[in-house]
């Protein structure tokens, strides 16, 4: 052996000893789990070495696109795929693709209102008429009447909204349009819509900077930006009629009082029936191809998911997600075994 | 942007069979007149490309809305109903707005650190100005968002005051408006136009002045009159590329001009812009439709750009005219 050839040797190592023994898994999709995904990704790691995540927070729309064009091995996102998509999936692929849900997120209402110090009572005709503009002002006699103590000026309500696509609007718009038949009608349920009325602030950061700047406005945050930030927020009535200030119980007990779960978990939680419910709620999916052609990856997949109903729904509440509920949980477990 | 594959054709072509091509070969015209042209060559085929995929992916939305798109003001992603007015708008006025408080300020801070300042101090401030063109623009949204706003939220009653009654400054105001993104544009701007216009009036021959003051003008006279003419084109340069970059602009945009695609003629109201649109909703556009219509934007902007560049260029070539 000359001494050219040994100085390949090391080379030759690291290049077969990655094939061997790395996988790596790639994913993309929606930006509100991921910091969840980011965490349990990292701990699977740190368990399982040679398995690798990467994980690319671009966006539920991104996430969707990519894995029905095959660029990741699955998707993530904040809104189930429609069955357009779901068809235009199947004719690429000649099979189908799940979603399994991971855990789950809310949207409360903050506003800034100076002569206001307590919790602001909302019901789902005040929301929809306030983002619909035709209740105007605070002092509107919808609003007075939820909120009997309350020194409500008589001031020009200002609205803020999302401006970028996202999860986030997807579930205010799905409750507004699940308690308000003319917003179904007019505007309808979307990562992103023809809003009414209101000023666009990007991202979460965005619409709280808005909302604490603009005196008498209102807007829509993800339940976690409000709880880390230490945001007021609204109380919202409820379809069993009782006010519930947005908590994680209150979104894991959306899910588990809400109608029966689909097989393929394709279900809004908005507007949940129980009693502690609270109702601006939704879960959160992984987008899993249902064939999984590399027998390596596939158990790899496969293990993860049921780690991550297991034990990696204890990690959720110290970041301040909900957990699934135990009956949505036994019913993915069972799930699993659908990937092939 | 438009300017630049005009040099291509200007340059004369090699000439192959000429004796001493060799000797022409050695000498380095031959290989830096072949690299030069790769280089032209690259730049134009990068636009022409970025054309061919705007213009290919967009098809959806331009077979389905055609011209309308550009005359359409509605914006549902849930109804699939597209029209860019209120975004073509607002990209217009916001750029016209930081071009009339960017061209004063800029070519006026131009010709006094060129002209009129001491040169110690000149070059001082050119450094920290030059240093502010390379402030990331999300860092100019933040203080238009913490410092801009607030400031403008105290004059505008004066504003209102002094012209409330043009249909330019009625209606409430939020913080977040056209005005405040014009505002926050023409600070981005500013440091382009000062950079290349010293620069230019820098390249003046000291030969100009000399004459100009031996002919008894005073130092201003010299300046304005003979110093700023000669050097126009070169300013003329600098107020492009702010236009371009003010066109272009996205993050700072959107952090301060309300992302409301309605057209108000009040500079005073909430406006949104092309690239602002593209930026916040094209992660999450799902469907061919409204992917398309968001690239049909990016074409949009694109042609905007050449028209006003083109508009502006008309508007010297008419008032030179008018001049001679």
């Amino acid at each position: 052996m000359n001494r050219r050839s040994l100085l390949l040797l090391p080379l030759l190592a690291i290049a077969s000893g990655a094939s061997a023994q790395q996988i790596l898994i790639n994913a993309a999709g929606a930006t509100f789990p991921y910091p969840m995904y980011s965490k349990w990704f990292d701990g699977y790691h740190k368990k399982f070495p040679k398995l690798a995540f990467n994980y690319q927070s671009i966006g539920s729309g991104g996430g969707i696109k990519q894995v029905t064009e095959g660029t990741v091995d699955f998707g993530a996102s904040d809104g189930p795929m429609n069955d357009t998509q779901i068809k235009e999936f199947r004719d690429k692929h000649g099979f189908g693709i799940l979603h399994f849900p991971t855990v789950m997120g809310a949207d409360v209402p903050v506003y800034n209102i100076a002569s206001v110090s307590t919790d602001l009572n909302f019901t789902p005709e005040a929301l929809a008429g306030i983002f619909m503009g035709q209740i105007t002002k605070w002092n509107d006699p919808e609003l007075m009447k939820a909120n009997p103590g309350a020194k409500l000026p008589a001031a020009d309500i200002i609205v803020v909204h999302r401006s970028d696509g996202s999860g986030t609007t997807y579930i205010w718009t799905d409750y507004l349009s699940k308690v308000s038949k003319q917003w179904e009608t007019k505007v309808g349920r979307g990562t992103s819509v023809n809003w009414p009325v209101g000023l666009g602030g990007k991202g979460n950061e965005g619409v709280a900077g808005q909302v604490q700047q603009t005196p008498n406005s209102i807007g829509y945050v993800e339940l976690i930006y409000a709880v880390q930030n230490k945001m007021k927020t609204g109380k919202v009535k409820n379809l069993a009629g009782s006010w519930v200030q947005a908590s994680l119980e209150g979104v894991t007990a959306a899910a588990a009082s809400s109608k029966e779960m689909p097989e393929d978990f394709r279900v809004s939680i908005t507007n949940a029936p129980g009693k502690d419910a609270y109702p601006i709620s939704s879960f959160t999916w992984l987008l899993i191809p249902e064939k999984i052609a590399d027998p390596v990856k596939k158990k790899a997949i496969k293990d993860f998911l049921a780690w991550m109903l297991a034990d990696g729904q204890t990690m959720t509440s110290a970041l301040a997600y909900a957990p699934l509920p135990k009956a949505v949980v036994a019913k993915e477990l069972k799930a699993i075994a659908k990937i092939q | 942007m438009a300017a630049t594959p005009t040099t291509v054709s200007t340059s004369p072509g090699p000439v192959r069979s000429a004796p001493g091509d060799w000797q022409r070969l050695r000498s380095g015209d031959e290989a830096a007149y072949v690299i030069t042209f790769m280089a032209a060559a690259g730049i134009l085929a990068i636009t022409g490309l970025l054309v061919l995929e705007l213009y290919t992916n967009s098809s959806a939305s331009r077979g389905k809305f055609g011209w309308s798109f550009l005359i359409t003001s509605t914006w549902d992603p849930v109804n699939d109903q597209f029209g860019a007015l209120p975004f073509i708008y607002g990209t217009v006025v916001t750029s016209i707005l930081a071009l009339l408080i960017g061209i004063p300020l800029g070519v006026g801070a131009a010709i006094f650190l060129a002209e009129l300042a001491p040169p110690k101090i000149s070059d001082a401030l050119t450094f920290l100005i030059e240093l502010l063109a390379a402030v990331p623009s999300v860092i100019y949204g933040l203080l238009g968002v913490f410092v801009l706003i607030p400031i403008l939220r105290q004059i505008e009653p004066f504003l209102k005051a002094a012209l409330g009654w043009t249909p330019f400054f009625s209606g409430p105001f939020y913080g977040v408006s056209l005005f405040s993104a014009g505002v926050v544009l023409a600070v981005m701007i500013i440091p382009f136009i000062i950079s290349i216009s010293r620069e230019v009036i820098l390249a003046v021959p000291g030969d100009q002045r000399e004459a100009a003051l031996a002919l008894g003008a005073t130092r201003w006279e010299t300046t304005w009159d003979i110093v700023v003419p000669y050097a126009k084109k070169g300013i003329m340069g600098s107020i492009f590329l702010a236009l371009a970059r003010s066109l272009g602009e996205t993050m700072a945009v959107t952090m301060v001009v309300g992302n409301d695609p309605k057209i108000k003629a009040s500079l005073l109201a909430p406006g949104y812009s092309i690239a602002a649109v593209i930026a916040n909703e094209f992660t999450e556009a799902t469907g061919q439709l409204y992917t398309s219509a968001l690239i049909e934007l990016g074409l949009v902007l694109f042609a905007l750009t050449i028209v006003i560049n083109g508009i502006a260029r008309l508007l010297i070539i008419g008032a030179d005219k008018y001049k001679t």
